[in-house]
């Protein structure tokens, strides 16, 4: 039987006090320790339980399982992206982007102001939990801003979309702070934005 | 974001059978496309039309403490609830929704799967309406009567309906909401592909729901609600969502009210049977009239198998 490969919880490059105050310290440590580890714990579980079923050729139970395996799987995937995306301005959080994303991102929005507001427009508007994205479309070299539900993947809204910034707009990423006022998070998340690891992405998906 | 499409009928089917829950007449379906839905008034003194309120729940914002605290309320309540009937207000205004009862908005704009703008807004008032008066100070316990006798029919034990509502609740991936509901509905629902199409009629299920979406678009009669979108629990409960999902069943559950809910449903229910055997009556007395083309019809069957 083939060895099961279980994911554990990243660290944060950061303390969970660091990006505050945009974000505080106790959404970040409820996020990281609870959530995202709900997310693998779940993952791990669903991945065990196919391996078995698999072995025993128990199709039902395998095509089962597919939801909660997208769904937590898609938690984990995305939630260590967003960690990536944030950085406390100690560390360059909040730096504003430099060099070739940021010409494409005027090219293909008309400048960063307008992209923000666009993401924050979206962001604001998605129904229910879920994200909203700057990807990289590696086919026809051009910069998107989408959305994705619950825990989709950006590749759900098209197979060469590459994920260069993710913002998590679940109530548990701001409720504490925010309460209902999704688009004050937004505002201010823009402050511990780490543009540094977007561009890099950027540039190695363009190679 | 604002819908484009304009051929989207909105005939008198989608509105089900059901007689008391403010009955739409024919002159307020008839006009089948979205535009005409967002089309302005043309005379402004003929805009003005009842708005949807911000109803309060039926007790004061701490009167679940400290199950559910004040300040959950004065937020879920307060300005959730609120945004959802504003937005809505000012979304339908000067259109053909404006005027009409909130389940039919709910059930029009789910537009059979494809909600329409308004859509979100509409069922998310409908459902914290609903959800209010599915609790009270020193609710929970076990319900009694004949809701409970129909719990153990199609549960096997209140336990067994309780893991369930539980199992739901908690597995609603994302946002939404988990539903008991009285199940009284033909499998082709209409307006949306039914969850539970093999199941026996005249029974309660619990189903759950992503967002706003819920049980009325399948045509099912709700009877009870639990919120399991963040903002309900975050405040009290943060991320353990399956501890809000017990105190709720424990103590703050209304079976009264589910219980009176679970009887005009089962009234709605014959309503509609009756209301379905008048028109079957009547169409038979249709063929009855219309002897002749039947015969011919008749006839050609029977050509048809000399053929074969």
């Amino acid at each position: 039987m083939a060895l099961i490969s279980k994911i554990a919880l990243p660290d944060l490059d950061y303390d969970y006090g660091a990006l505050e105050p945009a974000i505080s310290g106790e959404i970040m440590q409820i996020h990281h320790q609870k959530h995202h580890q709900a997310y693998i714990t779940n993952y791990n579980k669903a991945l065990e339980q196919l391996t078995e079923a698999t072995a025993k050729g128990d199709t039902s139970t395998v095509v089962k399982l597919q939801s909660a395996i997208k769904f937590n799987g898609g938690g984990h995937v995305n939630h260590s992206i967003f960690w990536k995306n944030l950085a406390p301005v100690s560390e360059g959080g909040g730096e504003l982007p430099e060099g070739s994303l940021a010409s494409a991102i005027d090219t293909h929005f008309g400048s960063l102001e307008k992209f923000v507001q666009k993401v924050n427009a979206e962001g604001a508007a998605l129904q229910g939990s879920g994200w909203v994205w700057l990807g990289l479309d590696t086919e026809l070299k051009k910069l998107v801003v989408e959305t994705t539900g619950n825990q989709d993947l950006l590749v759900t809204k098209g197979t060469n979309l590459v994920p260069l910034l993710g913002i998590d707009v679940w109530e548990h990423a701001y409720y504490l702070q925010y309460k209902n006022m999704r688009p004050e998070y937004l505002k201010n998340i823009w402050k511990v934005i780490n543009w540094k690891y977007a561009c890099e992405i950027y540039e190695k998906a363009l190679l | 974001m604002q819908a484009t499409t304009t051929t989207i009928p909105l005939t008198c089917s989608l509105f089900p059978l059901q007689g008391s829950h403010g009955a739409v007449g024919p002159s307020k379906c008839n006009h089948p496309q979205w535009r005409n839905l967002q089309r302005k008034c043309s005379q402004k003194a003929f805009q003005i039309k009842a708005q949807f309120e911000l109803k309060p729940p039926p007790y004061p914002l701490n009167a679940l403490e400290p199950h559910m605290s004040k300040e959950t309320l004065e937020y879920h309540w307060g300005k959730h609830h609120k945004t959802y009937v504003d937005n809505l207000n000012k979304q339908i205004i000067g259109t053909e929704l404006d005027g009409l009862p909130l389940e039919d908005v709910v059930r029009i704009t789910y537009n059979k799967g494809d909600p329409l703008p308004a859509f979100n807004n509409a069922a998310q008032i409908w459902n914290h309406d609903f959800f209010w008066g599915s609790m009270k100070p020193g609710g929970g316990g076990k319900p009694s009567g004949e809701l409970l006798e129909m719990i153990e029919r199609d549960f096997g034990s209140y336990e067994n309906f309780i893991t369930d509502f539980k199992v739901a609740a908690s597995t609603q991936f994302g946002s939404g909401w988990a539903w008991l509901a009285y199940k009284a509905n033909r499998l082709d629902v209409g307006n949306a592909v039914n969850p539970c199409p093999s199941e026996e009629d005249k029974k309660l299920v619990v189903v759950k729901s992503p967002n706003a979406v819920n049980p009325l678009v399948w045509d099912y009669t709700p009877i009870l609600t639990i919120d399991v979108w963040e903002h309900s629990y975050y405040i009290d409960y943060r991320n353990r969502r399956p501890d809000y999902i017990s105190v709720f069943v424990e103590n703050l559950v209304s079976w009264e009210a589910v219980s009176s809910r679970l009887e005009m449903a089962k009234v709605r229910a014959v309503e509609r049977e009756k209301e379905e055997e008048r028109k079957r009556r009547e169409e038979d007395e249709d063929i009855i009239d219309d002897a002749e083309p039947a015969q011919v019809y008749l006839d050609s069957e029977t050509e048809e198998s000399e053929v074969e």
